[in-house]
């Protein structure tokens, strides 16, 4: 079956390690005929970003990132084919992004097979200040592709449990780390150096999930999600999940509530390539240092609750839903120290600088925050 | 890389599921739980695609997120 | 390389596909099962107190969207041919009355014909239901003659011609 008609507004806000990333993201889905179902999703980043790298090497800065998204979903049978585009626009990235799916149901609609590729072709630039004033290098224009296959499969065990699973391999070329970011290495045992980062220009990614849904007799539902990942850059990764959703029949109130509750801990081991300060200069062929590819436990507790409600004015609105969900995210590294202890912030040294490699580990704490309206017809 | 043969391999052996013996377990007329709208894997595809984003950008793993399946299974 | 790939993907497809594509109608022959189930309002309902009638049997769920779409144009259905010695027999697949009767009473257009409630599916198994909606058409002899899985938009002209065909009969 299609999916179900709707129009989402969501509101976002990410506060953490001293970036702000807020924004609107606007969803509509609308079905055509019985076979048909198109939809368009627009959002907008809009980043304050004094993060921690950005403290060690420039300035404070301010970006929008706008994402555009299509798609159309084609039931025939009692198959899908689903094709879409997005399109993704900041001042120094420009992605572009077809996508392809089939999934069929069979077995008494007991299981769902789906396949689906991935192609993007992306563009990094980088910004330059030139009295005061930000705009791309002219003379900085890199590419890189990407390409990703994955399969899944869906299937209902019992009259309460469904289990899913999926496999994808994604592959990246060309250029792939950021032109703003350096590694740092030893001068003699105290002092300390910066260069430019230097990444392979291909990887290779393996990932597993397993997912299980289970409806709960007093009317609730428990989910548990595990992936497995692994790639040709020697990151490892770990992912579970749990979620527990718990419905509230308060019409005599007007409408009911949904409460949820999920907790997510993740692991990875670092890169081959990545160290948090190397020996020397021109230590190994390819160097970095980007905090997203070091060693580090994460856990993320969220909470949301949805008021869902009918309006009698308006009898093509089938509900219409208020929801709000709050995450906070916890990340604790374990080879990558907040160089602001040695090099200061912004280019300004602390009173007491800290050798390089004594600093104290890096701990990150974000707060999340989502505010949306859902209204399906 | 064998994408193409590893892919067409699950594909034949579920067409053989289609015509073996075993008869779907769970009946139409019992799919009243697995209807209920809280048992989607996602309630609400833009808050998830939302997430998802925050935890692709910050993490070094990727893929094998998403997922469907279940339903009433209605015509 | 990646055009070939998606292609053979969706070659592959086809292929199970073909295999498990599932008939919409089928045939059968053979008398309709008996059974005697406790219906709206408290009364009782029993197959062979419609003998002589063409009965149309609709299996459904209120948690079924294509059923209760179709249920208004059941009652159509219901009220023209109900003097020609017809009847509509709803029978509610649901282990619990109180959503149907709930959601029964709520309706815009109420429905007449009679509603069972199959409470522990002995005879959606007895039927044989594959699918959600089902209907089931059954002659003045009280045989089984061809049966309908699943509704979309159109299918009520399906149900026409079944139904005038065996109210001539």
């Amino acid at each position: 079956m299609l999916p179900e008609d709707r129009a989402d507004l969501l509101y976002f806000r990410y506060d953490g390690g001293g970036v702000v990333i807020d924004g609107p993201s606007m969803l509509v889905r609308k079905s055509i005929g019985e076979h048909v179902s198109v939809s368009a999703n627009y959002y907008i980043d809009m980043v304050s970003s004094a993060s921690v790298d950005v403290e060690t090497s420039a300035s404070p800065y301010e970006d929008e990132r706008t994402q555009a998204n299509v798609s159309v979903d084609l039931l025939h049978g009692k198959s899908t084919y689903t094709l879409g585009y997005v399109n993704s626009d900041e001042s120094d990235y420009k992605a572009k992004t077809m996508f392809a799916s089939v999934s069929h149901d069979m077995f008494g609609d007991l299981t769902t097979i789906s396949f689906s590729f991935n192609h993007g072709q992306n563009e990094v630039f980088r910004n330059v200040k030139e009295n005061g004033v930000v705009a791309n290098d002219p003379a900085f224009k890199e590419e890189m592709e990407s390409r990703g296959y994955s399969v899944g499969l869906s299937q209902i065990v019992t009259k309460n449990l469904v289990l899913s699973g999926q496999y994808e391999v994604i592959t990246d070329e060309g250029w792939l780390n950021s032109p703003y970011r350096s590694v740092r290495f030893f001068i003699g045992t105290d002092q300390q150096g910066q260069q430019p980062e230097i990444y392979p220009n291909t990887r290779s990614s393996n990932a597993a999930s397993i997912r299980a849904k289970y409806f709960l007799p007093y009317r609730a539902a428990i989910d548990a999600m595990y992936r497995f990942y692994t790639d040709t850059w020697g990151v490892v990764g770990h992912t579970a999940e749990l979620g527990y959703v718990h419905p509230l029949d308060t019409a005599w109130v007007g409408g009911n509530w949904i409460f949820e509750g999920r907790v997510r801990y993740y692991t990875q081991s670092a890169a081959d390539f990545y160290m948090d300060i190397f020996p020397r200069a021109d230590y190994s062929n390819f160097m970095a240092r980007d905090k997203e590819l070091a060693t580090y436990n994460a856990i993320t507790a969220g909470v949301g609750a949805t008021y869902e409600f009918k309006i009698e004015r308006f009898p093509w609105l089938s509900k219409g839903q208020v929801n709000f969900r709050y995450d906070h995210m916890m990340i604790n590294y374990d080879d990558f120290r907040d160089a602001r202890y040695s090099l200061g912030s912004f280019g300004t040294l602390p009173d007491e600088p800290l050798a390089p490699g004594t600093e104290p580990l890096y701990e990150l704490r974000a707060n999340i925050y989502q505010l949306f309206f859902s209204a399906f017809f | 890389m064998r994408i193409r043969g590893l892919l067409v391999l699950p594909v034949l052996a579920l067409a053989a599921t289609g015509c073996s013996s075993i008869e779907p377990w769970v009946k139409p007329y019992d799919r009243e739980n697995l209807a209920d709208p809280i048992m989607v894997f996602t309630r609400a595809p833009i808050s998830q695609d939302f997430l998802d984003h925050v935890f692709e950008s910050r993490e070094g793993s990727r893929g094998a997120t998403g997922g469907g399946g279940g339903g009433c299974g209605c015509n | 390389m990646s055009a070939r790939t998606v292609k053979g993907i969706v070659k592959g497809i086809a292929l199970a596909a073909a295999f498990v594509l599932p008939a919409f109608a089928t045939s059968s022959s053979g008398p309709a099962p008996a059974f005697k189930l406790s219906g709206r309002g408290g009364k009782s309902i029993d197959l062979t107190q419609f003998k002589g009638q063409v009965v149309m049997i609709n299996f459904w769920a209120t948690w079924c969207g294509p059923c209760r779409q179709e249920m208004p144009l059941l009652e159509d259905i219901y009220k023209k041919y109900k003097p020609m010695g017809f009847t509509m027999l709803a029978v509610n697949v649901e282990p619990d009355p109180k959503a149907a009767e709930a959601w029964l009473g709520k309706l815009a257009k109420p429905v007449s014909f009679p509603v069972a409630f199959d409470v522990d599916s002995k005879v959606s198994k007895a039927y044989n239901v594959a699918g959600m909606p089902s209907t089931v058409f059954v002659d003045r002899k009280g045989n089984v003659r061809v049966m309908h899985k699943g509704y979309k938009t159109g299918d009520e002209n399906f149900y026409l011609t079944q139904i005038r065909s065996m109210l001539k009969e």
